[in-house]
């Protein structure tokens, strides 16, 4: 039995490294208060270096670093941040921006049953992802159904049968001597018939420079219009990624990326790589020798694996608690022209939950508004998550102009929220008081509590 | 790179421009981007250099290894013993074969039979399918040769190496999948003694460097094969992708500290990766490279050529 394993405590030597020459670069640029071409060079040169190391290709490091550096000098050094850290996070907003935002999914066909290709070079894990995409597609209330149409590495669809068998999907086994192509064809009909309405076709390894079985995938796609057509890459592949993955995506126009492996100790910098020269999302990521152990891609987790992880990445983190203590201002501002909204009351309480444990959380929260009658030592986090749903369930109208609220809206709100009319009742009157006390302050006592207000936003 | 990034004000845009050149295109070859660099220039300047390490990088040599012999080439210039600029990439080359060079020598020991090797790495580089190979070699040279499925996780392992078996000739030795592949090797090694084989050639699971449990496995393989036959296993060989990345020398590190390896067989060479990675285990860990993969029929097995090799990361 194979056990998940830990990580080798050897892996993380490789993290610490970078981390620490990151904190290095870090420590000399601290106190600089401008970005200038000297520090930005040396931060420059570190990322470029992690960036290599993590297998990107050199080509890819430097579009990216131009485009950085681009962005860098456009812009005003934040007076809250360290040089540094604002080019580390034009960095990683850079990297989540190639990697791509939003979650991939997968594509079906009108008609059932839809077909999917699993492609790559030898050894990347196709038959393997093949059977974890077969447990995904099952779990989602599909049917799917497998064929190898490798014909050519031995025992090869023996193992999609076992992998099949173990996953407890429907194999088609085919004449032993059939084509690739004949056997998807009636791997196809044999779907129809059972009523499968996915067909998991599991290609053979090939190298995208082998002339003859790349015609035969293209023969293969155009016979069988798959709705996707993914590529397999192994997460640990260096430079040579972007051209296998280039050349697959000429040829086939590739739908999609499975990045295998992930549950090694490789940074993954292929998938930036692929990712730029294919430009097609990353769908899945493989994380273990498990059929479960497929997972959807998530480019903010991929982004600090390449970059490196630990220090860097609280560095950023911290850089955003200021974007947030800038947002905090801008509450300011709008109390100060009276105009705080029901959408900024929402907010302040967003900011204050995503700060952790309730009870630190209300300790910085003004004694003014919905809480001032809250006693803040003894006070269970239902009280703010149902003060979030109520702000939840209502419009967005409704939040900028709460004078709308009608009976009809206020019960619709209370259904919304799993309150009560009264709850949401309570929410609204304690917010007027707020407002109206808000709209009354002036002087040196406004100030105050203004200070006061904004001390008690995250990241202060 | 970075001063090219600011802009530096001294840049030749000419320069500059036929670098971008040369670079757009992945396709293009190495030895040609270099020889565009040379040409133009009449003398080494450090922003050649800095392209030449741009280009040994694009070979997954590393960016580590690269400014390391960059900078041996780089004091051969500022001594004076190296002006032109023609001579810049033979001086790269014979850096990367002196690194190479300095492994431990590849002669196998004089061992009475029978030989056991022992084959490992991490999932799909390759080990099944060299192990054809190298049983077809051995087979070839009038031995006999014992194969012992040792992979008894992965879905249908067994029957890939009986098929190679059956192509080569070999008998297979096996236990049902999920068997305790110490267990399987103990079997094969008993038999291979008792009937006089001049060879065993183990096959293991792929296995993640990075997880305790299945390196400690290999460990206990380790062991067993040393108690039946002492002195054994006489060779490990770590199969190596040479798509792989610079995550390659951390597979060595890990595998060299569990399973001991002997020496490293390079395959898919027949693709575009250059498989660069392996002066870095080289550097690092003196480790030979036996053998290379350049395909997938059985005779496919080429005995490791440093010339040829640093030859091809520059074509």
């Amino acid at each position: 039995m194979r056990g998940a394993g830990q990580q080798h405590p050897g892996s993380e030597f490789v993290f610490e490294n970078l981390s620490e020459k990151f904190q290095r670069v870090f420590k000399t640029l601290r106190g600089e208060a401008k970005l200038t071409e000297e520090n930005m060079a040396e931060v420059l040169r570190e990322i470029r270096l992690a960036l290599l190391e993590a297998d990107v290709h050199f080509q890819v490091v430097k579009q990216l670093l131009e485009n950085v550096r681009t962005k860098c000098q456009g812009q005003e050094v934040w007076t809250s941040f360290s040089p540094a850290q604002q080019v580390v996070k034009i960095v990683r907003d850079e990297l989540l921006e190639l990697l791509g935002g939003t979650t991939a999914r997968l594509k079906f066909a009108p008609r059932p049953p839809s077909v999917f290709f699993l492609t790559g070079l030898q050894g990347s894990g196709k038959t393997t992802t093949a059977g974890k995409l077969a447990r995904w597609l099952q779990r989602g209330g599909h049917h799917p159904l497998l064929v190898s149409v490798d014909v050519y590495r031995p025992a090869a669809r023996e193992q999609l049968a076992v992998v099949a068998r173990e996953v407890g999907t429907p194999v088609f086994a085919g004449q032993s001597d059939a084509r690739p192509v004949d056997l998807a064809l009636a791997a196809r009909a044999e779907a129809r018939n059972k009523g499968c309405d996915v067909l998991l076709v599991d290609t053979a390894g090939r190298l995208h420079i082998d002339e003859e079985l790349m015609a035969e995938l293209v023969e293969l796609r155009d016979r069988m219009e798959p709705t996707e057509i993914l590529f397999v890459a192994d997460a640990m592949t260096g430079q040579d990624a972007v051209r296998s993955a280039e050349e697959f995506h000429r040829r086939l126009n590739t739908t999609g990326v499975v990045l295998t492996k992930l549950d090694g100790d490789a940074r993954g910098g292929a998938a930036l790589s692929i990712r730029s020269v294919t430009g097609q999302p990353i769908k899945f990521v493989g994380t273990g020798e498990k059929y479960d152990n497929l997972e959807l891609f998530h480019p903010d987790r991929m982004t600090s694996r390449i970059l490196g992880m630990g220090d860097v990445l609280t560095l950023i983190e911290k850089a955003e608690e200021v974007i947030d203590r800038q947002k905090a201002e801008d509450l300011e501002r709008n109390f100060r022209m009276d105009r705080f909204s029901l959408e900024d009351f929402r907010e302040q309480i967003r900011q204050a939950r995503r700060m952790g444990p309730l009870s630190q959380v209300l300790a910085l929260l003004p004694s003014v508004g919905p809480f001032r009658n809250v006693p803040k030592q003894d006070v269970d986090d239902k009280a703010l998550v149902r003060v979030e749903a109520i702000l939840n369930s209502m419009t967005a109208k409704e939040r900028v102009r709460p004078e709308i609220l009608n009976g009809s809206r206020r019960r619709r709100i209370a259904k919304g929220s799993a309150t009560t009319v009264q709850e949401v009742n309570q929410l609204l009157k304690q917010y007027d008081q707020m407002r109206r006390m808000m709209r009354s302050m002036s002087g040196r006592m406004g100030k105050k509590a203004l200070s006061q207000f904004a001390a008690s936003a995250p990241g202060a | 790179m970075i001063q090219t990034l600011f802009g530096s004000p001294e840049a030749k845009p000419g320069l500059l421009e036929r670098f971008q050149k040369a670079v757009q295109s992945t396709r293009s070859s190495l030895v040609s981007r270099v020889e565009d660099l040379v040409r133009g220039k009449t003398e080494i300047d450090a922003k050649l250099l800095e392209e030449l390490e741009e280009t040994l990088i694009a070979g997954d040599v590393g960016v580590g290894t690269a400014q390391e012999v960059l900078e041996a080439v780089r004091g051969q210039v500022s001594r004076g013993q190296l002006q032109e600029p023609s001579r810049l990439k033979s001086a790269v080359k014979a850096e990367l074969l002196n690194i190479l060079k300095q492994t431990a020598d590849g002669l196998p020991r004089t061992v009475v039979p029978p030989v056991v090797i022992l084959v490992v790495g991490v999932n799909g580089t390759g080990k099944t399918t060299t192990i054809g190979k190298l049983a077809f070699q051995l087979r070839a040279e009038g031995k006999t040769v014992l194969l012992c499925a040792g992979d008894t996780f992965r879905a249908a392992a067994t029957e890939q190496l009986e098929i190679w078996g059956e192509r080569t000739g070999c008998e297979v030795v096996k236990q049902r999948p999920g068997a305790d592949p110490s267990a399987v090797l103990f079997d094969a090694l008993t038999s291979a003694k008792a009937r006089q084989f001049d060879y065993i050639i183990a096959d293991t699971a792929g296995r993640l460097h990075t997880k305790v449990n299945l390196m400690a496995e290999l460990e206990k393989m380790r062991r067993t094969s040393q108690r039946i036959i002492p002195g054994s296993p006489h060779e490990v060989l770590l199969v190596l992708d040479a798509t792989t990345g610079q995550n390659g020398l951390q597979q060595a590190r890990q595998f060299t500290g569990s399973a001991g390896i002997t020496g490293i067989v390079l395959t898919k060479l027949d693709g575009t990766a250059k498989g660069g990675g392996v002066i870095a285990i080289a550097r690092e860990l003196k480790l030979p490279i036996r053998y290379v993969g350049v395909g997938e029929q059985k005779e496919d097995l080429l005995p490791f050529d440093p010339e040829q090799f640093i030859e091809s990361l520059f074509s």
